[in-house]
């Protein structure tokens, strides 16, 4: 009950800036010169100008400004998310059937990143300065600085077209249809390679982090008790240090959890997934202004449930901290 | 920064025309003895999504390249470029070019089983091609109506005379036939067989999975006797070009067509024995690098400053270091791909010759101030493809050398459309000309005063000329082939000599197949093109 009473105070603080980054993206894109019908038109290679005016009308362009965006926000309230004029059909259905790809992708990579960010954090802060240390932490730099789309296309020519082990791009194979765990394993092949294109680079991150947090609290008095008490090194890290070191580890989730829907554009294009990524940057060269306010909100929904995740987790690692603090 | 960019590009375009040399005798006739194999999945590489797939109301390549196997054309062009029956088996027109009577073939049914008849020609003519169609609601603005004596008769009424050889060169592209049933009711831009479409063709439209692919299947009742040979074609979406090049090397991908790889992966596939790369089954889609004037600046409305511009750009260098064999020197509007309006290359035309174009400057009053700048423009390329980019920075570079200074403005589609062709807030700009088989069509456009502010490619330039605006007139209700042939060839020289806008580059798209493949690009636009007879070696 207690956390249903913080969830929905969480929710109702996040409202005020959901509406804000709402209204600034709109304002945004009207800024940015043609709008959806002159996208349509670019893509068609011709239109005539009746044809653009009636389409503007069909479209509510029409309207000025203020009166498009107040339509807008009056269907949000009634939680409609309006039509998307690419799509042909409603906002909603469009960003629902692009959210299970998003979220597989963006998960497996998170823990992917996490999982290896942790342990190679662990060894370099306990081989500090040692080769390890180096060995990791240079690795780590490599990844963070090679920019993704190149990282996915040597990917693709080292496994696809080489060595022939995995898909090059797609979420399933069209030729065969599989059902129960063929077609997982089948959904899982094809992610391999995005997966770890965009965990790469965030793992490297995470390894910093995770390394300079471990030697922070291996300096901790509580942890000298701990060796003077004579335990041994390997009990005194896992038992005592991890959990304190992890704490800026679950922050950064919660920040990155943001950053990954909205940085995966360059994953799924090269990897051609449906992804929300790809459908945003669309909405954008195509000036569908529902869809992309539709894909900010339902971002915005999925930060704030992630960071209300990580508060929880933050009570759990750390019981000084209570979740409601 | 310039410079360095232009260097990569040049080498890499040196390897790309050196490569393309190398391929250009293919050896696809060495075939010719197989015995056609039935069966097999064809991969499409599909880089930009439409909103909807029927090419009734959209006529653009995207939508062509899917809708073209599922729905049929009344006429398409055979293998040298001339009209040949596809739901039409034979047409007439009348002395005075006002009616043209369409004799449909027998036996046709839809997909859904129902048979196809004339009322949904005249269903598509009069709702479709005249009212939604892009260049069709243009071609077809005189149309009065379309008489249908019995199931098999199309006649089409004209309020002024229509040149048949014009409707038969741009039918091929802007006639497309949909079915009457399922359009009947309600809008039919918000119609959802335009995303299921239902034809007549080879093949039968079975699932679309946006942002993924598109499936569709042979059909098996086709009026075609043993067509077609594919099993199925799947279309993949695939948005990054080089993740398209390395699907083709994986074996993922068949096709990639409308030069929908880099120029550096054309390059290095043209090397490759399993693809075929080549602009053959192209020519009907040739297009022309533009330079757009606008005259409401008062030195552009000069025209020895637009014949300076012309002659301070030095394209046979461009095209020779940048674009390779796909391209070549334009000598106007009308490309030399098109054998029935082609005029030579004896029109007007701007060498390079940087003294004579700064001597024009000079008599026009643009006298070079301290520094050596006359004035300067800013120029907004088209984000169409990677050869205007290019073709932009090399109109900077050459311009600056004569003393005027380009600002690059750097738009996305719909951005572009807006600035160059709605506000008119551009100096020059670059894009693409595409040339649809006859001038009326997509081309004289781009002349032709009294346009509607806000129609793209279109003369939004503020530039008007009664002469050539009559040239224009009296060529698109021409009936006589030869005396239409003259009129273009005259237009051609009047818009050389005034220079509203500079076409200087002629290209044909690129296409990357496999080397498997048979019956391909075997007519001018063969991407387009429903793909009955095409079948797969084993």
């Amino acid at each position: 009950m207690r956390i249903l009473s913080l969830a929905g105070r969480r929710l109702a603080a996040s409202i005020p800036t959901l509406i804000l980054i709402l209204i600034g993206v709109f304002l945004l894109l009207q800024f940015a010169p043609g709008d959806t019908v002159d996208a349509m038109m670019a893509q068609m290679g011709g239109g005539d100008v009746a044809t653009a005016k009636e389409l503007r009308k069909f479209y509510g362009l029409d309207l000025s400004i203020p009166a498009q965006l107040g339509n807008y926000l009056w269907r949000l309230v009634r939680l409609d998310l309006g039509f998307s004029s690419i799509y042909g059909k409603p906002v909603a259905s469009v960003i629902l059937e692009r959210l299970p790809p998003t979220i597989l992708l963006m998960t497996a990579s998170l823990s992917f990143a996490f999982f290896f960010g942790l342990v190679f954090g662990v060894i370099a802060a306990r081989g500090v300065n040692r080769w390890p240390d180096t060995l990791i932490s240079t690795l780590g730099l490599i990844f963070y600085a090679t920019p993704s789309f190149w990282f996915g296309l040597m990917a693709i020519v080292v496994f696809s077209v080489y060595l022939q082990w995995l898909p090059p791009g797609g979420f399933e194979d069209i030729g065969t249809v599989r059902t129960g765990i063929w077609r997982v394993l089948d959904i899982a092949s094809h992610l391999v390679l995005p997966t770890l294109t965009l965990g790469l680079i965030f793992l490297a991150i995470y390894l910093r982090i995770m390394r300079a947090s471990m030697l922070e609290v291996l300096n901790l008095d509580y942890v000298r008790t701990a060796r003077a008490k004579g335990l041994d090194e390997t009990r005194v890290v896992t038992r005592h240090v991890l959990r304190n070191a992890l704490l800026p580890m679950v922050t950064l989730i919660g920040l990155q959890a943001g950053t990954m829907l909205g940085g995966s554009v360059v994953v799924e294009s090269v990897f051609s997934l449906p992804g929300l990524g790809r459908l945003a940057y669309e909405s954008v060269v195509q000036r569908d202004l529902n869809t992309l306010l539709g894909i900010v909100f339902v971002s915005a929904l999925l930060v704030i449930t992630v960071n209300f995740i990580v508060d929880l987790i933050y009570a759990r690692l750390d019981p000084r901290i209570t979740a409601e603090g | 920064m310039d410079l360095t960019r232009l260097e990569i590009n040049r080498r890499t375009a040196l390897l790309t025309s050196a490569a393309i040399a190398a391929n250009v005798i293919n050896p696809m006739r060495a075939f010719a003895q197989e015995t056609p194999r039935k069966g097999g999945v064809f991969n499409v590489h599909y880089g930009a999504e439409q909103r909807q797939l029927n090419p009734s109301i959209q006529a653009s390549t995207g939508v062509y390249i899917i809708g073209g196997k599922i729905q049929e054309n009344l006429v398409d062009l055979d293998a040298n470029g001339q009209p040949v029956g596809v739901l039409a088996e034979s047409w007439e027109g009348s002395p005075d070019g006002k009616t043209v009577t369409f004799k449909l073939r027998k036996g046709i049914t839809w997909h859904d089983g129902k048979p196809f008849t004339s009322a949904d020609v005249e269903f598509t003519a009069m709702n479709m091609w005249k009212k939604i169609l892009n260049y069709g609601s243009t071609l077809q603005l005189f149309l009065t109506a379309v008489e249908t004596p019995d199931a098999q008769t199309a006649i089409f009424k004209y309020e002024r005379p229509m040149p048949l050889n014009l409707l038969l060169r741009a039918l091929p592209d802007l006639g497309y036939v949909s079915a009457k049933h399922l359009y009947e009711s309600g809008d039919i831009r918000q119609n959802p067989t335009n995303l299921a479409p239902v034809g007549t063709g080879p093949f039968k439209f079975v699932k679309y999975e946006r942002g993924q692919y598109v499936i569709a299947d042979r059909n098996e009742n086709y009026w075609r006797p043993n067509a077609p040979y594919l099993d199925r074609i799947v279309w993949r979406v695939i948005t990054d070009r080089s993740a398209a090049a390395a699907q083709m090397e994986a074996g993922e991908l068949h096709y990639s067509p409308f030069s929908g790889l880099t120029l550096s992966d054309l390059a290095r596939l043209s090397k490759d024995k399993r693809f075929v790369v080549s602009t053959k089954g192209n020519e009907g889609n040739a297009r022309t690098n533009t330079l757009e004037f606008n005259f409401r600046r008062k030195e552009l409305s000069d025209i020895r400053v637009r014949r300076a511009i012309a002659h301070a750009i030095n394209v046979p260098f461009f095209i020779e270091n940048f674009l390779g064999d796909f391209a070549k020197l334009g000598t106007g509007p009308i490309p030399s791909t098109s054998t029935d309006f082609y005029p030579g290359p004896n029109t007007p035309q701007y060498a390079y010759d940087k003294a004579k174009a700064a001597a024009l400057l000079d008599e026009a009053g643009f006298k070079a101030a301290r520094g050596g700048t006359r004035f300067s423009l800013r120029l907004l390329p088209a984000p169409w493809g990677e050869d205007i980019s290019l073709w932009s920075t090399f109109i900077q570079q050459s311009l600056g050398e004569i003393g005027i200074p380009v600002e690059i403005v750097r738009n996305d589609g719909g951005g572009f459309l807006k600035q160059v062709y709605d506000e008119h807030a551009f100096d020059l700009a670059t894009g693409w000309h595409q040339y649809r088989n006859d001038p009326a069509v997509s081309t004289t456009v781009w002349y032709r005063s009294g346009q509607p502010k806000g129609a793209p490619w279109t003369n939004q330039w503020g530039w008007q000329d009664k002469n050539v605006d009559k040239t224009i007139d009296d060529a698109a209700t021409e009936i006589d082939p030869a005396k239409r042939k003259a009129l273009y060839a005259q237009f051609v020289k009047e818009v050389n000599t005034e220079l509203p806008v500079w076409m200087p580059i002629e290209q044909i798209f690129v296409t990357t197949i496999t080397a498997k493949a048979r019956n391909h690009s075997n007519t001018p636009r063969w991407g387009s093109t429903s793909w009955h007879d095409l079948w797969l070696s084993a």
